[in-house]
């Protein structure tokens, strides 16, 4: 692994902000389509958590590299990739970027530096330190960011990945997304207190909360947080406070939840704000914003037909890939 | 003509890991106590390279497995076997399975290595002879020496794999001399090595019950019943060729290993047998284990934990006995 340069990164502007969430919204309605017409994979979406992928995401270099959970499709569209490989990766077609191996739920894409997606909770906190003790030892200006939620923090793995990551002085970004739910249960009910960053103190980690349905603040507290990895060369913990709003995995059940919390949630949705917002700033009109809608839409429509005319992998190969 | 040098098993793993760092710069050590214990290695090759790391088996197996995947190649010390449950979803759910589901974006040449066996009177949150679960994962190589020479070459080797290899050490087989080569000899995975030649009847075995099966050939011979010898050294991939050629000359087979019986290796090489050598059987194949039950701390228990000389020459003694018993008068 050659050391990477710094390659100075454009602030994207607020229409730039708005279209990359408004594409993870086209793409994760795909998937949800998709699975009310069945057959179709066991999926998780990350619907609600756009301003918190796309924040974050945009406030990273090309060289860093990104270790993520079960609800990726954000973070990975975010960091630019195809919505069509991911789409086909989904579908099980060999055109998808781990070959149809992967499915939804463990996208890896080596080429923009995203190393995992991890189902197990907490599997994206174990290999962290890891990726940042090459990162470390083998050069390179890059820093490592993980994203994982309140329910992994849950796990002992959490605070071991932490530990170790301080006391081994690595460059990490710890990004918690507390999305309020553990699955299928509040994290009222699982987790002592309601925050994340505070446990990052007793480790010797800075933290940093951050409203993380203000695509905005998100990217500016991202900002600082990464700034500060890539200056320390030690770990930072930043929390988005956000939500989920669907049900734990498809097909969307939230029978389990308080209908209040789902409406006060909504009324914060990352995308509707940022829309209201530059409407009203006279940055963006309302055909400006049908425009972006369509646009969205459209590249996730031409993904999907990507996807579906990509051919499924060949069964003889099967049990190729497992070893090296 | 191969210099050879007298050490022990642990030194031989010493030695190899001081040979495969100076020969690979992306080569790394740690674990619990690694630059503690390994001061040679630490003095060598500098607290970069061979750390310490808290008591906490999972982040050290998915650190390496982090670390492997993006271009370093650790080799981790988890201590002791059991100590592994603390770590099996790196192990096996990262380590072994991300090869395959990242569609081969990336690899885990990595090494844990771990004690396991009787002999320290540890009991059985300290010996537990769990290798075969590892068999059982895919994506991970399973290695479990014999000899000094082995433990060097074969060690030498899991560094040099692209795969995870799990290296399960035999506690009792430790501070036992052997000759070592002095050279840079590498063992292959997956080769079995015939330990003895024998025409009647094949031991097959791995660790410290290779011992144990050729003092069982020995006392055999005294009775003139030739046994072969099979050390397996590799679990995965395991040497089918070397088993199914030396049970078919012989035409029977007793598996023999500390490690309990259900679902044990030796269960994979007796259906391998019976599946691809069954018209060259003369007898039943026989398994010699360990029990079904934790492994005893007091060291009476602990040594008839693991299968004796005698048990295994009475099997092996039965079968060809049985076999002629068996035979047409003619």
């Amino acid at each position: 692994m050659t050391p990477s340069t710094p390659v100075p990164v454009p602030a994207p502007t607020h229409l730039d902000l708005l279209a990359a969430m408004l594409r993870i919204r086209a793409y994760e309605e795909k998937i949800v389509a998709f699975h009310a017409a069945g057959p179709f994979p066991n999926v998780c979406t990350s619907v609600g958590q756009e301003a918190a992928a796309v924040g974050v995401v945009s406030a990273l270099r090309p060289e860093d590299q990104i270790l993520t959970n079960h609800r990726s499709a954000g973070h990975l569209l975010a960091r630019g990739a195809d919505p069509g490989r991911m789409l086909a990766e989904v579908m099980g077609r060999s055109t998808g970027y781990c070959q149809g191996r992967s499915g939804t739920l463990h996208i890896s894409v080596k080429e923009l530096g995203v190393v995992l997606t991890s189902t197990i909770v907490g599997g994206e906190l174990s290999l962290t330190p890891g990726v940042a003790l090459s990162r470390a030892m083998l050069g390179g200006e890059g820093i490592v960011v993980c994203f994982f939620g309140d329910g992994a923090a849950c796990e002992g793995i959490f605070h071991e990945s932490l530990n170790l990551a301080s006391v081994w002085n690595l460059p990490v970004l710890y990004v918690c997304e507390n999305n309020q739910w553990q699955a299928f249960v509040h994290r009222k009910e699982t987790m002592v207190g309601d925050h994340v960053a505070p446990w990052a103190a007793p480790y010797g980690i800075d933290s940093l909360t951050v409203d993380g349905n203000d695509v905005e603040a998100v990217r500016k507290a991202a900002l600082h947080a990464a700034a500060q990895v890539r200056e320390t060369r030690r770990p930072f913990l930043l929390e988005a406070w956000t939500y989920r709003q669907r049900g734990h995995m498809e097909p969307h059940d939230q029978s389990y939840v308080d209908p209040g919390e789902i409406e006060a949630w909504m009324a914060k949705d990352p995308i509707a704000r940022l829309e209201a917002r530059l409407l009203e700033t006279g940055e963006l009109t309302t055909d400006g914003l049908e425009t972006l809608h369509a646009q969205a839409r459209l590249a996730i429509e031409d993904a999907a037909a990507f996807a579906a005319a990509s051919p499924y992998p060949d069964p003889a190969d099967l049990a190729t890939g497992v070893y090296a | 003509m191969t210099q050879m040098n007298q050490m022990t098993f642990h030194d031989a793993v010493e030695a190899a890991l001081h040979e495969e760092m100076a020969r690979d710069s992306r080569v790394l050590m740690f674990g619990e106590g690694t630059a503690t214990k390994r001061k040679g290695l630490l003095k060598a090759f500098g607290p970069q390279r061979v750390r310490n790391t808290p008591l906490a088996e999972g982040i050290i197996a998915g650190t390496a497995a982090g670390a492997a995947a993006t271009g370093l190649r650790p080799v981790v010390d988890l201590l002791f076997a059991p100590f592994l449950c603390f770590a099996m979803d790196e192990l096996v759910n990262s380590a072994g399975k991300l090869r395959y589901m990242s569609g081969g974006q990336f690899s885990f040449p990595m090494v844990a290595l771990a004690m396991t066996g009787g002999g320290w009177g540890v009991g059985a949150q300290h010996n537990h002879n769990l290798e075969a679960w590892f068999v059982h994962a895919p994506g991970l190589k399973v290695v479990m020496p014999a000899t000094p020479a082995d433990a060097k070459g074969l060690i030498k080797a899991a560094i040099r794999d692209e795969n995870p290899v799990l290296f399960f050490m035999d506690i009792g087989l430790a501070f036992a001399p052997g000759e070592v080569p002095e050279a840079d000899e590498v063992v292959p995975l997956g080769k079995a090595a015939i330990r003895r030649e024998g025409s009647d009847v094949t031991l097959i075995s791995y660790a410290k019950t290779v011992h144990t099966c050729l003092a069982a050939a020995e006392a055999l011979a005294a009775e003139g019943v030739s046994a072969e010898v099979v050390d397996l050294r590799t679990l995965k991939p395991l040497d089918e060729a070397t088993i199914l050629a030396s049970v078919r000359k012989t035409g029977r087979a007793v598996l023999v290993h500390e490690a309990s019986r259900l679902c044990g290796v030796g269960a994979e090489v007796a259906a391998l047998i019976a599946e691809q050598a069954f018209e060259a059987l003369k007898a039943p194949i026989v398994r010699l284990t360990g029990p079904d039950a934790p492994a005893p701390s007091s060291y009476p228990l602990e040594q008839a934990f693991a299968p004796q000389a005698d048990a295994i020459a009475a099997a092996a003694r039965q079968l060809v006995v049985r076999t002629l018993e068996a035979a047409p008068i003619w």
